[in-house]
């Protein structure tokens, strides 16, 4: 089994899903038994998910969704015209 | 793709997605309206070249980012790796951590710790060779493959530049939460005990 440190190493690989069957079975075992690792993985897994969320909230411009209808020539939103 | 119609109503729907990536990227509305623009110009020109089966959310982040890169770059001031401090590993998570348990109160989530406003900030105000990563992985889950072929580096490149990244908005973020008095100024130490 993987120890504290080799387990830290691997967090962001992780969190990515960058790692292989064997090693992310490595991980699940250590955390199993390391409430500091399992802490460490909690916080940066909510940390990644307050970044996607707060980084992708902005409502795309009418505007702007207007100007690709136009460049695409088709009515997207079904309002009979385009742009 | 059938036709053109279906490929550009399948498009659409990436949209709001390529809208915010572009905001992260230029950093200010009129050009990441204007690059949303010219990314689905070009992917409309260019869908005979799209294969059918694969991903088309990655592949019109693919245009999104060159465009980007070709376009706005140039009018950006060139940022060094050596330019990131760096910063220990595990930053932001030891010095909430070392937060008096008292000032914060238990329902106290990370979503509320920072307001969008700051999130955002941190992540844009990275340099260019660690923003476009970050925003790749973090915001839009892509692999390093992936992000790889999009920035056309090598897979090591990128998961160093995240690495990086990261913990430098992980610094950001931690310098907010000391503005507003969340942290205490000094650093902890490693043997600090805490509750």
């Amino acid at each position: 089994m993987a120890d504290c440190s080799e387990t830290l190493r691997e967090l962001e690989a992780f969190l990515d899903g960058e790692l292989t069957t064997d090693t992310t079975e490595g991980i699940h075992a250590h955390l199993e038994g390391c409430m500091d690792c399992l802490q460490a993985f909690d916080f940066h897994a909510e940390l990644r998910m307050v970044v996607r969320e707060k980084c992708s909230n902005d409502e795309i411009p009418a505007g702007l969704l207007s100007r690709i209808e136009q460049c695409f020539g088709e009515d997207f939103d079904g309002d009979g015209t385009i742009g | 793709m059938a036709d053109r119609a279906a490929f550009a109503q399948e498009a659409m729907q990436h949209a709001g997605q390529l809208y915010n990536a572009a905001l992260r990227m230029t950093r200010n509305k009129s050009d990441a309206e204007d690059l949303v623009q010219e990314t689905y110009l070009r992917a409309y020109r260019g869908y005979g070249n799209f294969e059918e089966g694969t991903n088309l959310r990655a592949w019109l982040f693919r245009i999104l980012t060159n465009t980007f890169i070709n376009t706005y770059r140039a009018k950006q001031r060139r940022v060094q790796e050596t330019d990131l401090n760096d910063v220990e590993d595990l930053y932001l998570y030891r010095r909430i951590a070392n937060v008096d348990v008292a000032s914060r109160s238990a329902e106290d989530t990370l979503f509320e710790l920072f307001t969008d406003d700051e999130v955002k900030a941190a992540l844009e105000n990275l340099p260019e060779n660690f923003r476009l990563p970050v925003l790749l992985a973090d915001v839009e889950e892509f692999s390093y493959k992936e992000i790889a072929e999009m920035l056309d580096i090598p897979i090591g490149t990128v998961m160093s530049r995240l690495h990086r990244g990261r913990k430098a908005m992980q610094k950001a973020l931690a310098d907010y939460a000391t503005e507003r008095g969340l942290f205490a100024r000094t650093p902890p130490t490693e043997d600090t005990a805490d509750g």
